[in-house]
C-alpha cells in the first residue's frame, strides 16, 4: 500500500508541475489543483498508513489512526477548495478582460 | 488571562465579518474600518507594553494545553510587528477613505483589508506551524482579492502570476509541514525546537529547513524567487499597493526570522550562509531592477526587493548585533515604504499619472509634498539622521564585526544605488518643469480630501524622523527582541513550561 | 436550461437537502457531521436549483444577499469564542449552559454549537456566492 500511495502522490505532483508550466491559464489552474491533491495526500500519509483503526483513542482499542493529519488535511482541502474557486473566477475574468487565456495576457507568440 | 494576545486577530476579523454582513452600508463599513484598525493599533501598543514589562505572553486557545492545542505566543518581535501592522492599517484606511473610488469600495475593499490584517496579525502571533500556514492563506486570499479588485487589464495580468506563484509556495510550505510532522509528530514551534534537536538524521532536518527557506523566500520576495512582486505590486489602487508593500513581504521575512532562530539552528554554518548569499543577491537584483524603471510605483516595488535583502542579511549573519539591525530595519522599512507608496498616490492624484515623464514641477506646485517625499526617500537611501541610516549603520557594523566584508560592500553599494533611484524620482517628479498636460488636470486638493491624504503621510514621515532622532529607544527595544530570538529557551519555557527544558 | 424533470425534481429535492443539512449540522455535535459538510450539502442544494432554473430564481428563493449570510456566519463563529473570556479562560474555550425549557425538559446550549452554525452559514454563503457569480451570464 505504501508503494501505491507513494506512486499516486508522485504522479499527481508530476502532472501538476507539468501543467503549471503550460501556457494557457486553464491547464495552469488544473495543475495547481493536482499539485494541491498531491500535497494533501502526502500530508495525510505523514500520519502513517493504517487500516481499520479508530481515529479516537479508547481504552479497549488495539491501536489508533493518528487523527491530527486528518484534521490538517481537512483544513488544507478547505483552503485549496477556496483557492481553486478563486483562481477559476480570476482566470475567467482575465480571459474575458484580455481576450486571451495566455498566462502572460498576450496573444500567441 | 491576557485577552490582548488574541485581540489583534479577533478585532479585524470581527470588523471584516460585520462589514460583510452589512454589504451595502458603505458609511458603516468606512466607520467600522477606521474604528477596527485604530483599535488594532491601540491593542498592539498595549501588547508591546505588556511584553516589554512582563516577558513573553502565551495563550492556549480553547484551553487545549500546548503542545497539543494551538498556542498564541507574543514575544517582543511579534508585538513590534503587530504594532506596525496596526499603524500601517490605520494610516492606509484613513488614506483610502478619500483615495478609493466607489467601485472598489463596493466590491468589499474594507472587509478584505481587515481580513488581510487579521491574517497578518495571526501569522505574527501564532506559535503553531500549521496555524501559521492557515494565517498565511487567510492573508493570501484577502490579498488575491484586493490585488484584482476593480479588474483592470494590468491587474489581471499581474494577478495570475502572483496567485500561481504564491499557491506553489503554499504547496511547498504544506509539504514541509507534513514532513516535519512525519519526523517528530508535533507542530507546536516550541515543541519542534526541543524535539528536532534530538532527531538523529540531522541531514534531513537541513533539507526540511531548505524547504521552509524556499516557501518563505517566495513570500518574502527574496532572490531568486521575487519576480512575481514587480509584476503585480504596481497594478492595484495605490492604497492597496501601499499596504502590500508595507506588510506582505515582511510576513515572509518574519516567518524566516521565527523559523531560523527558533527551530532550525542546528546547522547555522550551512543554512545561514545560504541565506547570506540570498540576501546579497536580493539586494543587488532589486536595486539594479529599480535603476532600469521609469514608473513611480515600479521603482518602489523593486526597492522593496532590495530592502528585503538587508533584513535577510541581519538574520543571515546571526549575531546579536546583526539581528538587532535586521529588526530595526524591518521597523524602519515598513513605515518608510508604505509612506513612499502613499506619496506616489498623491502625486498621481495631482497630475494624473505614475510615469516619471508625465510628472513634474511638484516642487513648485506642492512644496509640502516634496518635503514629505524627501523624508522617507532619503531615509530609504540611508541618510542621517533619518531612520534608515541607523538601520544600515547597525547592519554594516555587524557585518564588519562578523568579518563578512563582501556583504558589507554590497550593502553600501546598494545604499548608494538606492540614493540614485530616489534622486531620479526627485529630479523627474519634483524638480523638472511640469510637462504640458495632455489631459485636463484633475481638480485641486482641498478640504477633507487634502486632510485625509496628507495626515497619514505626515504621521508616517514624523515617525520616520522620530525613529531617527530617538534611535536609542528603538535600539533598546530591538536589542531586547533580538536577545529573545537568540535565546530559544525563553520561548520554549514560556510555551511549554519549565519542566520540558532539558 | 433545465428540462421539466430536472425542474420538478429540484423543487422537491431542495427542501429535502436543506432538511438533511440541518440534521447533519446538529448531529455533528457528537457524531460524524458538522457545520462544514452540512453547509456543503445545503450549498449543493442551491447549486442544483441554479442548474434547474437560473441565478435569478435562486436569488429570489434565498431572499437575502449570500454575502450577508457569509458575514452573519463569520460574526457568529468569531463571537462564539468570546464568552470564554468572561469566565477567565482563553478565547474559544467551550462554554456550556444548561437550563430547563418546559416542553423539551433540560436543554444544553454551548458555544461550539454557535460556532458550528456560524461555519454552516459561512460555507453556504461562500459557495452560493461563488456558484451564482460563475453562473451569472453577465460576468
Amino acid at each position: 500500500m505504501e508503494l501505491l500511495v507513494a506512486l499516486i502522490i508522485g504522479v499527481l505532483t508530476a502532472c501538476g508541475v507539468y501543467l503549471v508550466l503550460r501556457r494557457r491559464s486553464f491547464p495552469v489552474v488544473l495543475g495547481l489543483t493536482m499539485l494541491s491533491y498531491g500535497v494533501n495526500l502526502f500530508l495525510f500519509a505523514m500520519g502513517r498508513l493504517t487500516i481499520g483503526r479508530p481515529a479516537v483513542i479508547q481504552a479497549d482499542a488495539a491501536g489508533y489512526a493518528d487523527p491530527l493529519p486528518q484534521a490538517l488535511v481537512l483544513t488544507a482541502i478547505v483552503i485549496s477548495f477556496a483557492m481553486t474557486a478563486f483562481v477559476i473566477v480570476l482566470a475567467l475574468k482575465a480571459r474575458s478582460e484580455l481576450d486571451t487565456d495566455h498566462v502572460d495576457g498576450r496573444g500567441e507568440s | 488571562m491576557n485577552p490582548e494576545i488574541a485581540l489583534p486577530i479577533l478585532i479585524p476579523l470581527l470588523g471584516a465579518a460585520v462589514s460583510v454582513a452589512f454589504w451595502r452600508h458603505m458609511a458603516l463599513q468606512r466607520h467600522l474600518a477606521v474604528l477596527a484598525t485604530g483599535a488594532l493599533l491601540a491593542i498592539g501598543l498595549v501588547l508591546l507594553w505588556e511584553v516589554w514589562h512582563g516577558g513573553i505572553l502565551v495563550m492556549d486557545m480553547g484551553v487545549w494545553p500546548a503542545p497539543f492545542g494551538i498556542a498564541l505566543v507574543a514575544d517582543l518581535l511579534a508585538a513590534i510587528m503587530v504594532v506596525l501592522a496596526g499603524f500601517t492599517g490605520f494610516a492606509v484606511t484613513l488614506y483610502s477613505l478619500v483615495s478609493l473610488d466607489r467601485e472598489h469600495e463596493n466590491f468589499g475593499y474594507y472587509p478584505l483589508l481587515q481580513l488581510l490584517l487579521a491574517g497578518v496579525c495571526g501569522a505574527f502571533l501564532t506559535g503553531d506551524i500549521f496555524n501559521l500556514f492557515v494565517w498565511f492563506e487567510v492573508m493570501l486570499i484577502a490579498s488575491f482579492a484586493l490585488l484584482v479588485l476593480g479588474g483592470r487589464r494590468t491587474q489581471m495580468e499581474g494577478g495570475l502570476k502572483y496567485v500561481t506563484l504564491n499557491l506553489i509556495a503554499s504547496a511547498i510550505f504544506l509539504t514541509a509541514v507534513g514532513l516535519l510532522y512525519g519526523m517528530v509528530g508535533t507542530l507546536n514551534m516550541a515543541d519542534l525546537a526541543v524535539k528536532l534537536a534530538q532527531v538523529e538524521a540531522q541531514g534531513l532536518v537541513t533539507v526540511l529547513s531548505l524547504l521552509f527557506m524556499i516557501a518563505f523566500g517566495i513570500k518574502a520576495a527574496a532572490f531568486p524567487l521575487f519576480f512575481w512582486l514587480p509584476a503585480s505590486y504596481h497594478t492595484p489602487p495605490v492604497a492597496i499597493s501601499a499596504v502590500f508593500a508595507g506588510l506582505l513581504t515582511k510576513v515572509g521575512v518574519y516567518a524566516l526570522y521565527r523559523v531560523f532562530t527558533l527551530i532550525f539552528t542546528h546547522d547555522v554554518g550551512y543554512t545561514h550562509t545560504l541565506l547570506l548569499w540570498g540576501a546579497g543577491l536580493t539586494m543587488l537584483t532589486g536595486v539594479l531592477g529599480a535603476a532600469a524603471q521609469f514608473e513611480f510605483r515600479r521603482i518602489l516595488s523593486f526597492h522593496i526587493i532590495s530592502q528585503i535583502g538587508y533584513m535577510l542579511m541581519g538574520l543571515a549573519l546571526f549575531t546579536p548585533l546583526a539581528l538587532l539591525g535586521g529588526i530595526f530595519y524591518i521597523v524602519h522599512h515598513i513605515v518608510v515604504k508604505t509612506n513612499l507608496f502613499l506619496v506616489s498616490g498623491v502625486a498621481r492624484r495631482l497630475q494624473g499619472s505614475y510615469e516619471l515623464r508625465d510628472l513634474g514641477g511638484l516642487y513648485r506646485s506642492a512644496p509640502g509634498l516634496s518635503v514629505l517625499f524627501l523624508i522617507p526617500a532619503l531615509s530609504l537611501a540611508g541618510m542621517p539622521p533619518l531612520s534608515g541610516f541607523f538601520g544600515k549603520f547597525i547592519l554594516v557594523r555587524a557585518g564588519l564585526e562578523a568579518g563578512a566584508y563582501a556583504i558589507v560592500f554590497v550593502a553600501l553599494l546598494v545604499g548608494l544605488l538606492t540614493l540614485y533611484s530616489m534622486l531620479k524620482i526627485w529630479a523627474e517628479v519634483f524638480w523638472k518643469a511640469a510637462p504640458e498636460p495632455t489631459s485636463p488636470s484633475p481638480a485641486p486638493l482641498q478640504g477633507p480630501e487634502r486632510l485625509l491624504l496628507y495626515a497619514p503621510i505626515s504621521a508616517m514621515a514624523a515617525v520616520t524622523v522620530a525613529i531617527g532622532l530617538g534611535a536609542a529607544w528603538v535600539y533598546d527595544v530591538a536589542e531586547a527582541a533580538a536577545a529573545q530570538l537568540l535565546d530559544p529557551a525563553l520561548y520554549v519555557e514560556a510555551v511549554l513550561g519549565r519542566e520540558r527544558l532539558q | 436550461m433545465g428540462s421539466m424533470i430536472l425542474r420538478t425534481a429540484a423543487g422537491f429535492l431542495l427542501p429535502l437537502l436543506l432538511l438533511f443539512s440541518l440534521f447533519l449540522m446538529l448531529r455533528g455535535h457528537d457524531e460524524p457531521g458538522g457545520g462544514f459538510i452540512a453547509g456543503l450539502v445545503a450549498a449543493g442544494g442551491f447549486a442544483f436549483y441554479t442548474f434547474a432554473f437560473d441565478t435569478r430564481h435562486t436569488r429570489r428563493l434565498l431572499r437575502v444577499d449570500t454575502r450577508s449570510l457569509l458575514g452573519v456566519g463569520l460574526v457568529m463563529a468569531v463571537l462564539s469564542g468570546v464568552p470564554a473570556a468572561f469566565f477567565g479562560q482563553p478565547f474559544f474555550a467551550s462554554q456550556w449552559f444548561r437550563f430547563t425549557l418546559p416542553p423539551f425538559g433540560e436543554v444544553t446550549v454551548s458555544t461550539p454549537l454557535l460556532f458550528d452554525i456560524g461555519v454552516y452559514l459561512v460555507v453556504v454563503g461562500v459557495i452560493t456566492t461563488i456558484v451564482l457569480t460563475l453562473a451569472d451570464p453577465e460576468h
